[in-house]
């Protein structure tokens, strides 16, 4: 048989900070992001970013974190006995059999861009695998207000990576892909991800090319998230969270629509909700709720 | 007098040839890319299937999402204004249309002479069109034409969260994973669809009696969650669903040409 290439399917990979000795550490805290397509484990010692893992989440969420967490703390010599407090959160949170506590996302990445991005951050836009939510938040990371948009694909990375598989380009290289176009298409005008397929089939064979329909695509999921965005109202400073926020194809686009360029990180951007959870155990733990 | 309807769906392009009220003959083929064309295969069709010309054919009126797109028919009529003459010339006592077809889902509300009061359309969301069970079809690796018996031995269903028809799909197979019959899952598959359809037709107010057109009306574990959902039998016109708007708009077409 032959091998299916699976487009979708995004690099899985786990970090460690050399510059950081565990053993040093006064408090140890974990914080893990069950997603509904991706999952994440971050390690923080003292409230600075450690270890973390990043991969697909499987169909049982028990052994998603149990993977996730394991992954993270791999070469690292930690255990999970050495983990102070550990809080879940995502999709899957109440299916993190080890996690003293379970977190919305919600407050989790608005915590979690508060140290990505800093505290000039005031409006978060995160772009996951099957929802997308904004979020206002003030200096300290805390919630104001959010809306999300849980119940359709588009605007989502799962819509993103029906798309890499329909065109046969790499998730990765989307974005860039849809950069490489002398002129810019007017966004795919349906909404539906399933008619936006039939659309950009319709597009090929009148002779588009592959780069001209994923910026088509591009543009229009900017398009829909402006609106998301525009209901809930713009504060910079603004910052992207989620898988999508490495999409520089959607990125871009977005910054134009809104007129507003979004903050830069160095961190991987799928982390911030298990960021902000491994910060609110750290905060727990010095309030002796351990 | 001899007239014919061209409905250009979305997915599939139906010919149909009136002759004083009697259908002659009906004709279908996949829309396509080019609808132009798939709207001169069909009629071409119908016409050979009834054994004339083009040049007998009094009056051509066109319907349908692709409406515009055939050049060579001397008039247009929306697809609600097809539906309901076509369902009113069927049946006289229905005052509610549903149609539901590939890429759309659509319900109206008529007077006893098909004139269209009121309508509510679904064309932007797979969630409430044929498109749905085509997707979940795939997921559970049935044909499309299986869904409906399958879904007519299902023992119960099991609740759907997810709407969008691309999280349904992993949702079918995480159901699949959980060993749910598969009969189960195509009966939760049209029961969610069809409260999605419903919710449409309460919006126009349930007026009977009701009759449902369209490629998804040959679907018969659809019909029957419609049914339980909305508590009432359907008027079906069983042998062709997918031709009625067709059908209105060669009936259309016979009052524009008499009155010429």
């Amino acid at each position: 048989m032959a091998e299916v290439k699976e487009y979708w399917r995004w690099k899985e990979y786990n970090w460690k900070n050399p510059d950081i000795n565990w053993q040093d550490a006064a408090v140890i805290t974990a914080g893990i992001d069950v997603g509904s397509v991706s999952s994440q484990a971050v390690i923080m010692c003292d409230g600075e970013l450690y270890a973390f893992s990043n991969m697909r989440t499987g169909s049982d969420s028990p052994n998603s974190a149990l993977n996730a967490i394991n992954w993270a703390m791999a070469d690292t010599g930690l255990t999970q006995k050495n983990i102070h407090f550990t809080v879940g959160t995502g999709y899957g949170r109440v299916n993190v059999p080890f996690a003293d506590r379970a977190i919305t996302e919600i407050a989790c990445h608005a915590r979690g861009a508060n140290y990505m991005y800093g505290p000039t951050v005031r409006t978060i836009l995160d772009m996951g695998g099957q929802d997308c939510k904004a979020i206002h938040c003030n200096e300290k990371g805390k919630v104001i207000s959010f809306i999300m948009n849980d119940k359709c694909a588009a605007g989502t990375g799962r819509g993103m990576e029906v798309f890499a598989n329909l065109l046969g380009v790499s998730i990765e290289e989307v974005g860039e892909r849809s950069l490489q176009v002398d002129e810019e298409p007017g966004p795919v005008s349906s909404t539906c991800v399933v008619f936006a397929k039939t659309e950009a089939t319709g597009l090929l064979r009148s002779g588009w090319s592959t780069e001209k329909v994923l910026a088509a695509y591009c543009s229009a999921m900017a398009h829909r998230v402006v609106s998301l965005l525009e209901r809930i109202g713009m504060e910079e400073d603004f910052a992207i969270t989620g898988g999508i926020a490495k999409n520089v194809g959607v990125v871009s686009r977005l910054e134009k629509e809104l007129g507003v360029k979004a903050l830069k990180t160095r961190h991987d951007t799928q982390i911030a909700g298990a960021i902000g959870g491994a910060l609110f155990a750290k905060a727990l733990v010095e309030k002796g709720k351990k | 007098m001899i007239t014919a309807g061209i409905d250009v769906g979305n997915k599939i392009t139906k010919a149909l040839i009136l002759k004083d009220g009697e259908i002659l003959s009906r004709a279908q083929t996949p829309s396509g890319f080019v609808q132009k064309k798939a709207a001169r295969d069909a009629f071409a069709e119908a016409l050979k299937l009834a054994g004339l010309r083009e040049a007998d054919v009094a009056y051509t009126m066109a319907t349908g999402a692709g409406r515009n797109e055939v050049t060579f028919a001397q008039g247009r009529i929306t697809e609600v204004g097809a539906a309901a003459r076509g369902a009113i010339k069927l049946y006289p006592e229905a005052r509610t249309v549903i149609d539901v077809g590939a890429e759309e889902g659509r319900a109206l509300k008529m007077d006893e002479a098909g004139k269209v009061i009121d309508f509510a359309i679904n064309e932007k969301c797979a969630a409430g069109a044929g498109s749905f069970v085509e997707s979940m079809s795939r997921a559970l690796e049935v044909s499309l034409e299986e869904m409906g018996p399958l879904s007519l031995k299902a023992e119960k269903a099991v609740p759907m969260n997810a709407q969008c028809a691309v999280f349904a799909e992993s949702e079918v197979v995480s159901l699949i994973h959980a060993r749910i019959p598969k009969a189960d899952i195509a009966k939760s598959i049209h029961k969610a669809m069809a409260s999605r359809i419903s919710s449409m037709v309460r919006r126009v107010g349930l007026q009977k009696e009701m009759v449902m057109l369209g490629g998804v009306a040959r679907n018969e574990g659809f019909v029957q969650a419609l049914e339980e959902d909305l508590e009432l039998k359907l008027l079906i016109p069983a042998d062709y669903p997918e031709y009625i708007s067709a059908l209105g708009a060669a009936l259309a077409a016979a009052e524009k040409a008499g009155v010429k």
